[in-house]
């Protein structure tokens, strides 16, 4: 059989075309997930509203959270502080005893200005310990959730020091510098996090930034709104409602 | 004679040249054995991290399973003032009882504990917030004497 030299080239190219789309097509099947999963990262950026006048100082979050995420006895992804402002004293008396995972002994003295500030991981946009981890061990999730990789983390503890909130810590079993996760095993299979679980008050609410129909618009439009540490520019997604100025 | 010294010293340059791109082949050999396909897929990380902090197991069950079987309670709850407070907030984590409402039996809370968490007299607590001095309020009497937790107006 004859052949043109014409007719070869744009054999040859189809073939080459078909190849490479079928080799690709084969590729992406092979990455695609396999378990059929309806939660899509693109569609969320998580974050917290915390409501600083309807937290009781009860620990239970602090609770919920420790026996949610097996958090090692000592160490905590989410605590409570207690703030006692008074006129007289340069700083702030704050109490956290054991990260109020037996609540608070009460207080009892009326001259004072004193209410409660739950704490966690703030979930920053662009995150100090994020930019710090040279392994890319930790980072932030497509729907805005800041992760620890266990299986990369190398124990060196930069975003430990980087942190300007203090949220993480050293697990003494596994050795790895772990961290609030926003009960990322929860939230994906459309719950909430056990902190806002068993919060009794409401105090502390999950929040879907990129839900349209998430109170949290509401919230953050009709409240005086204000995060930690504003001036690291860390992008922190918890949203304190009347947070007072001493709290740091 | 410039010519033929050059090309003879430019052995040199060349030998050098070798090793390195020997290393920069190995190198590149091991990066793409060691550094997964994926890395980078999402930002300067390992996208099966994700499915890694996904894996974890349910401690606490969640509002929704519980009101599924309990709905006498989840009724009387809902028409009292603890309308907002979720089973697992009192009664503890219950994943296991949920999957399995044989395998785990849940204990009744400590009630003295339990409500004196929330309800002792706190002054950092909200102004607004019910609070009790639980030694004179009942004078040593169980709070479920006369409240009924579920639905705690007298």
């Amino acid at each position: 059989m004859e052949i043109s030299r014409r007719e070869l080239l744009t054999k040859c190219s189809k073939l080459l075309i078909l190849t490479a789309t079928a080799a690709k097509a084969l590729e992406n099947s092979r990455t695609a997930p396999g378990h059929d999963d309806t939660y899509r990262m693109a569609e969320h950026w998580w974050g917290m509203i915390v409501d600083i006048d309807k937290c009781i100082g009860c620990g239970n979050c602090v609770r919920a959270c420790s026996k949610e995420n097996q958090v090692p006895q000592g160490y905590f992804r989410t605590w409570v502080e207690r703030y006692q402002v008074t006129e007289d004293r340069e700083h702030p008396l704050v109490e956290s005893p054991n990260g109020a995972i037996n609540g608070f002994s009460p207080a009892t003295r009326e001259d004072t200005k004193s209410f409660y500030v739950p704490k966690l991981c703030n979930h920053c946009a662009d995150s100090p310990c994020v930019q710090v981890c040279p392994v890319g061990a930790t980072f932030v999730s497509p729907d805005g959730v800041v992760l620890v990789d266990p299986d990369y983390c190398l124990g060196c503890r930069y975003c430990m020091q980087a942190c300007p909130y203090g949220c993480r810590y050293f697990h003494p079993e596994k050795e790895i510098a772990d961290k609030c996760t926003l009960c990322y095993h929860r939230i994906t299979k459309g719950l909430t996090t056990a902190c806002c679980e068993s919060c009794p008050t409401g105090a502390r609410q999950l929040v879907d930034l990129k839900d349209p129909k998430d109170p949290v618009h509401e919230f953050l439009r009709n409240n005086k709104v204000q995060v930690l540490k504003p001036q690291m520019a860390t992008g922190s997604k918890v949203y304190y409602k009347n947070l007072d100025g001493s709290v740091r | 004679m410039a010519v033929h010294r050059l090309l003879r010293d430019s052995g040199h340059l060349l030998r050098p040249l070798l090793i390195l791109l020997a290393g920069l082949g190995i190198f590149l050999l091991v990066r793409s054995a060691v550094v997964p396909k994926a890395f980078g897929q999402y930002g300067h990380y390992r996208p099966a991290a994700l499915a890694v902090n996904r894996q974890n197991p349910l401690v606490f069950a969640g509002q929704g399973a519980c009101v599924v079987c309990h709905d006498d309670e989840a009724k009387a709850r809902a028409a009292g003032k603890h309308a907002h407070v979720a089973c697992e907030a009192c009664h503890g984590p219950q994943a296991q009882h949920a999957a399995d409402p044989l395998a785990l039996k849940p204990t009744l809370p400590d009630v003295a504990t339990l409500c004196a968490r929330c309800h002792a007299k706190d002054t950092a607590k909200p102004k607004t917030f019910p609070q009790v001095i639980t030694a004179e309020h009942s004078g040593g009497v169980v709070c479920n004497t006369c409240h009924q937790p579920h639905n705690p107006h007298l």
